[in-house]
């Protein structure tokens, strides 16, 4: 027979969520005086994840090293947003594997002639030879800066 | 109509996402504690290194061939594997995941599949770098052998058809083409035909599939057995497997390890067995069932000179039970008995055995709370907290505290960076 048990809540371990963030609409609970007008949207607060990644199964993250980038508002130490499902095109900032390493340049894809550029006077274009292939990793699509 | 996708040798395909310099260069993956070869890149097979083969009798080949091994970096293949299985489950209504790297698909109702499942196949590969290929039959068992047909016209060019390479669909083809693959693959290769009857049915002059399925299903049946036969309807067309959406609850839970350096004494030993049987214990807890008995196993090294010793037993639980102080009580009850000094014992494992239900308890006569309620709560306090702060942060005295370093602990030389969880890991790029 099942009789009703008495429980002490103090003496449970709290259940820790650690799982996705829940998103509750935010009612305003009391009904006493005027009704909130936001009542009637459903509120979900911004979440930077959804405006940064727009395909979370192509996209990466990587930290800048090197200063050639600084126009483009790139800088050392700098996080960037990679998406992979984005097609390299001309005048996009991409990550390309140039002798076995990552590098972050502009691509120049112009009548024929592939380059990767720099965004800062003080360096120089990577210039591609015929025959030789570029092999763009993913397309730049925002900079992340830490204060 | 199935499809069966799965990521070619996947462990070494996620390190080259992320090592350009490892593309056409002869790779493996290690078992932990870098003992043995998990994954071969197609460079590496070409220079003969079996799956499983001890790295000791491949290492010359760093030095002639320029092979690199690798320590595994699971935090990367798991996350690199939902990615992929994410985008795989696009090609159709229903997916299995059958492993970390591969997974079946439902194909109920679905309309051009080929073309379909090579778009798939497409975009897994831009979208994540990871190269796939992709079988598709009337059965699992037919999905299957067409994605090793699938992988075969891919990296051995003149075995099958060009034009089967990367994506197999054989319910395309017609009969005649379809005969032909069956005369030239062999019985091994089927799903569910594994060394041992391979060998038996070679010995009856049935070497090909089609060798195979000429036989006569009642005489399979009785001569090998049920799931043989089915097996053989399978590769006739009828479905008899289904696709199981949820995994079903394992029945064993084992941890096992080889420990970074041989070891003598029997306080590392308990060390060792602590922690495997708290980590099962967890696992345990979180599929909701009952371990009713656990095996202890510790054995030095075939690999190495000296006295070998190999000794394993299995010691009861009470009262079937999933909290880690019951288990771990009949754990180490059980290593003091097989244990003997003077070995140098490379590798020891816990597995956790008859699994039953947690809701299943046999009655007793329990006036007011058991000790076992009191010991469910608990364990459900350290589940949260080794969740929530970290794997470790509460564990038993007895898996060893300090900063002392454990000398059993994994030996993970060449792990490469957990370059897609950990912030402070993500891959460099160059300006």
């Amino acid at each position: 027979m099942n009789l009703p048990m008495l429980v002490l809540k103090y003496s449970q371990p709290v259940p820790v969520q650690v799982g996705e963030p829940v998103y509750i609409p935010l009612y305003s609970g009391v009904r006493a005086g005027f009704p909130s007008p936001a009542d009637d949207f459903l509120l979900k607060r911004i979440d930077l994840s959804d405006e940064l990644i727009k395909h979370p199964e192509a996209t990466f993250l990587m930290r800048i090293k090197g200063h050639s980038m600084t126009m483009a508002g790139i800088d050392d130490g700098d996080i960037v947003v990679v998406d992979k499902a984005v097609k390299p095109e001309h005048g996009k900032i991409v990550i390309a594997c140039v002798d076995g390493e990552f590098v972050c340049k502009r691509l120049y894809l112009l009548d024929g002639e592939t380059r990767l550029q720099p965004a800062n006077p003080d360096y120089k274009d990577i210039v591609f030879k015929d025959g030789q292939i570029l092999e763009v990793w993913g397309v730049v699509t925002s900079c992340i800066k830490q204060f | 109509m199935f499809a069966l996708i799965d990521g070619n040798n996947f462990y070494c395909s996620c390190e080259r996402i992320f090592q350009p310099r490892l593309q056409k260069v002869p790779l493996v993956v290690l078992s932990n504690n870098d003992g043995c070869a998990i994954a071969r890149s197609e460079e590496a097979k070409a220079l003969g290194i079996k799956m499983g083969q001890p790295w000791f009798q491949i290492k010359h080949l760093e030095q002639s061939a320029g092979l690199v091994s690798l320590s595994p970096n699971f935090p990367l293949y798991g996350d690199m594997s939902l990615r992929m299985m994410r985008l795989a489950s696009e090609l159709g209504d229903k997916q299995e995941i059958y492993s970390i790297d591969e997974c079946f698909i439902g194909l109920q109702g679905i309309s051009n599949v080929t073309h379909r499942a090579s778009e798939i196949r497409a975009r897994i590969l831009q979208w994540t770098g990871i190269p796939t290929c992709i079988g598709i039959g009337h059965t699992k068992t037919l999905a299957k052998l067409a994605n090793h047909i699938a992988k075969d016209a891919d990296r051995k060019p003149g075995s099958y058809p060009s034009r089967l390479a990367q994506v197999c669909n054989l319910a395309e083809l017609n009969e005649r083409q379809r005969q032909f693959l069956f005369e030239t693959t062999d019985v091994g290769e089927v799903w569910g035909i594994g060394g041992q009857i391979s060998q038996q049915l070679k010995q009856a002059r049935i070497n090909t599939v089609k060798d195979f399925m000429q036989c006569n299903p009642a005489t399979i049946r009785k001569r090998f057995s049920v799931t043989l036969e089915r097996t053989w309807r399978e590769l006739h067309g009828q479905s008899c497997i289904a696709l199981e959406e949820i995994p079903s609850p394992r029945k064993e839970i084992a941890h096992t390890r080889t420990f970074g350096q041989p070891v003598r004494n029997l306080a590392p030993l308990i060390e060792a067995v602590t922690e495997f049987t708290s980590r099962a214990a967890e696992k345990l807890r979180k599929q909701q069932s009952k371990a009713s008995s656990i095996l202890v196993f510790i054995h030095t090294s075939k690999h190495r000179s000296g006295p070998q010793y190999a000794r394993s037993i299995t010691i009861p639980v009470v009262r079937p039970a999933s909290d880690t102080k019951s288990l771990l009580n009949a754990a180490l009850r059980g290593l003091k008995k097989i244990y003997k000094p003077g070995f140098d014992l490379t590798k020891a494992g816990i597995v956790l055995m008859d699994l039953t239900n947690a809701q299943t308890r046999q009655a007793e006569l329990d006036f007011g709370e058991t000790e076992s309620d009191s010991n469910e709560r608990l364990m459900h306090a350290i589940d949260e907290i080794n969740d929530r702060f970290g794997r470790g942060t509460i564990m038993y005295g007895s898996a060893g505290v300090g900063s002392e370093k454990k000398v059993w602990t994994m030996n993970q030389q060449r792990r490469t960076p957990s370059y897609t969880t950990t912030l402070g890991e993500i891959p460099t790029a160059l300006t």
